[in-house]
């Protein structure tokens, strides 16, 4: 099977600004990929050379097994893109734009109807997009993105300047997109996001992409220690630090913390000795990983 | 239910888009109504007034007209009788006159001012026209014959030209100008802001589509505006269209073109969308001042008209006024024609050179 998208050595420059680094990346067919890192970190420009909009300074993009630039019109319908902006046309209603994306992809109106109810906005409908919430814009913005039902769905940061409420109702739409088969590549600057929605996430900063792997092995990779928080009067801290694989315990404000890289030993040990209650495991998170990579905390 | 093609969609989109912005319609069309009504109602009879004359003393020409001459006179003068030459010229001079009338022997002396130069063109050609006239009718009284050659006296205007034929063509010009220079400078960054353009670039259309789209409509709404002129000045204003005035619509398919690609300009070679509009006003609003859409060019200095010959909304006027309004026949606007077409080609070059797909 072609691989999705096919990225060998791509460099982007702006004047002297590299915006992209020698980013090299395949996507397979029906997977659900992220692209993570903080603003300016060169998602934006990686996402739109890959699009086919921007001409790839060095490097090579091919997308479904064509390349990608100079425009290539057979792609063209089989790609579904939302741009980092809300690209609507003025004063038209919610209804006016899925009709008028329909009419340039060829696609029968009724579908476009379909896809305004499959994005809730049905009582948005007669709603003039400068009228409309950023969550109901941004869900305007992904169903027209997939109007035409293409095979390989580009969205960029879907879920940036919504509250937290809205951020998580469009996360139940984004995780269903590719149920299908169909293949998705999303770039966030939220970590959790990322290890929600994604099968895969690169983490990219400053042009380049560190590392792209599943959250989980991205995290296992990690090797962090777990943090164990045992409810305060379960445990002593010095019967704490004589369990075996605790490499360290400290009293916090919630309890006694035990730091192991065996949290299923102490677990265990804990749950022999019934002092369960109330335990809280923390492993490591995308956060750890991106401070493990870059040496420094992650600022979206 | 199938979808309109990509062309219809897009050109309906674009339509709704404008018809929607109170303020590009009322730019569009009530602005340069507002003119029209102004120019065309209030000043309308501004021509037929007559001109003021002093009569300092006797003045045996005017005095002895006959009585068929006498009435021709009238109609063009209001005439005031006074003896105090100096007061007679002093009125003149603060405007409250247009002429002051002497005779010194022979001679027919008439003191006026250049302020208001249509009365002091028509008070100069009336006032030669009647010597020439009492002259002619001396000979031949002289001679016992009747004289071989009459004089009528005729306004020195164009005779047809009441003030709405003058200044529908042009105020037309300048509201098409407007227009398409605005619709085009806002559309492009508009939609450079909002990323349309780039999804309509990753959408399975051609540019010529796109194009041909925001083409159509700017075009529709020129043929709107010319409807809406012709029909509120005829129904309003006694406007009369000669012959060849269907010419008037390929003229302002042409004319769209060329400001659309001014537009194009404006909205490539600035980055905001006010900035654009702004950029679009700065070009549109002197070009019509030079162009005369607002006033008639011909009393002014040959250099401002040297100037006015470069600027096409000046010969989108010109051509016009002769196929609406002066009964020029339909080749007259060829010419014009062509130069719009080539300023629009140029212009549309020019703002391709400079065109950016992001603002940044
Ligand atoms: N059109 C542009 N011109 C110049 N610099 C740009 C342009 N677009 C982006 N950049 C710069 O390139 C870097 C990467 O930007 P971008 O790809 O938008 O990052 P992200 O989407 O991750 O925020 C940033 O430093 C940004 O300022
Ligand atoms: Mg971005």
């Amino acid at each position: 099977m072609t691989r999705a998208i096919e990225v060998e050595n791509l460099t982007m420059t702006y004047g002297t600004l590299r915006a992209v680094d020698d980013v090299s990346l395949s996507v397979e067919q029906g997977e659900f990929v992220g692209i993570l890192g903080p603003n300016g970190a060169g998602k934006t420009t990686t996402l739109e050379t890959i699009e086919g909009l921007r001409r790839p300074d060095r490097g090579s993009v091919t997308v479904l097994g064509q390349p990608v630039w100079p425009r290539n019109a057979g792609l063209l319908p089989r790609i579904g893109v939302q741009l980092q902006a809300s690209s609507f046309f003025e004063r038209l209603t919610a209804r006016e734009q899925m009709h008028t994306f329909a009419a340039l992809y060829g696609v029968r109106t009724s579908v476009a109807d379909d896809w305004l109810e499959r994005v809730g906005l049905v009582d948005k409908a007669d709603t003039r997009v400068e009228d409309l919430s950023g969550g109901q814009t941004q869900r305007l913005s992904i169903a027209s993105a997939l109007v035409h039902d293409p095979e390989l769905v580009f969205l960029d940061e879907p879920t940036a300047a919504l509250d937290p409420q809205a951020r998580r109702n469009l996360w139940d739409l984004l995780s269903g997109l590719n149920d299908s088969g169909r293949t998705v590549v999303l770039t966030t600057h939220y970590m959790d996001e990322a290890e929600v929605l994604c099968d895969r996430v690169a983490i990219m900063d400053s042009g380049r992409i560190l590392q792209f792997d599943s959250p989980s092995a991205l995290i296992r990779r990690l090797d962090a220690p777990a943090r164990i928080t045992v409810a305060p009067g379960q445990l002593q801290l010095d019967e704490a630090r004589r369990i075996d694989g605790v490499d360290e315990a400290a009293e916090g404000s919630d309890g006694v913390v035990l730091v192991t890289r065996q949290p299923t030993v102490v677990v265990s040990r804990l749950a022999e000795t019934d002092q369960l209650d109330g335990v809280r495991v923390q492993t490591g998170t995308l956060e750890d990983v991106f401070l493990d990579l870059t040496g420094r905390e992650y600022r979206a | 239910m199938t979808s309109p093609s990509a062309f219809t969609a897009l050109s309906l989109a674009i339509l709704k888009g404008f018809v929607r912005d109170k303020t590009s319609v009322f730019f569009a069309v009530i602005f340069p109504l507002m003119f029209l009504v102004l120019f065309g109602g209030l000043f309308s009879d501004q021509d037929q007034s007559k001109v003021e004359l002093i009569q300092v003393g006797g003045v045996a020409l005017v005095d002895g007209l006959p009585d068929d001459a006498r009435e021709a006179f009238d109609e063009t003068f209001e005439v005031e009788r006074s003896d105090d030459l100096d007061a007679a010229i002093a009125e003149v001079r603060k405007g409250d006159a247009d002429v002051a009338l002497e005779q010194q022997g022979d001679q027919l002396v008439a003191h006026y001012t250049q302020t208001e130069q249509v009365k002091a063109a028509i008070t100069q050609g009336a006032l030669r026209a009647f010597v020439d006239g009492a002259n002619v009718a001396q000979l031949s009284a002289e001679s016992g014959q009747p004289p071989t050659f009459t004089l009528e006296t005729e306004r020195v205007e164009d005779e047809s030209l009441t003030t709405i034929q003058f200044v529908t063509p042009g105020l037309l010009g300048w509201a098409v100008a407007m227009s398409a220079a605005f619709g085009a400078a806002a559309t492009l960054q508009g939609w450079r802001q909002s990323k349309l353009l780039r999804r309509l670039q990753l959408a399975p259309v051609s540019t010529r589509t796109v194009v041909g789209a925001r083409v159509t409509v700017t075009v529709a709404i020129a043929l709107a505006q010319l409807a809406i002129f012709i029909g509120l000045g005829a129904a309003a204003f006694g406007l009369t269209l000669t012959g060849s005035w269907w010419m008037s619509i390929p003229l302002l398919v042409v004319g769209t073109l060329c400001f659309m690609a001014l537009g194009l300009l404006a909205g490539a070679v600035t980055t905001t969308v006010e900035g654009a509009v702004n950029a679009a006003n700065f070009v549109v609003l002197p070009m019509a001042f030079l162009s005369g859409s607002f006033f008639p060019l011909d009393a002014t200095p040959g250099w401002l008209q040297a100037i006015s010959n470069a600027l096409p909304l000046k010969h989108l006027n010109e051509a016009m006024m002769d196929v609406m309004v002066r009964g020029e026949g339909p080749s007259s606007a060829l010419v014009p024609m062509g130069i719009l077409a080539a300023f629009a080609l140029v212009v549309t070059l020019v703002a391709a050179r400079l065109f950016r797909w992001e603002t940044s």
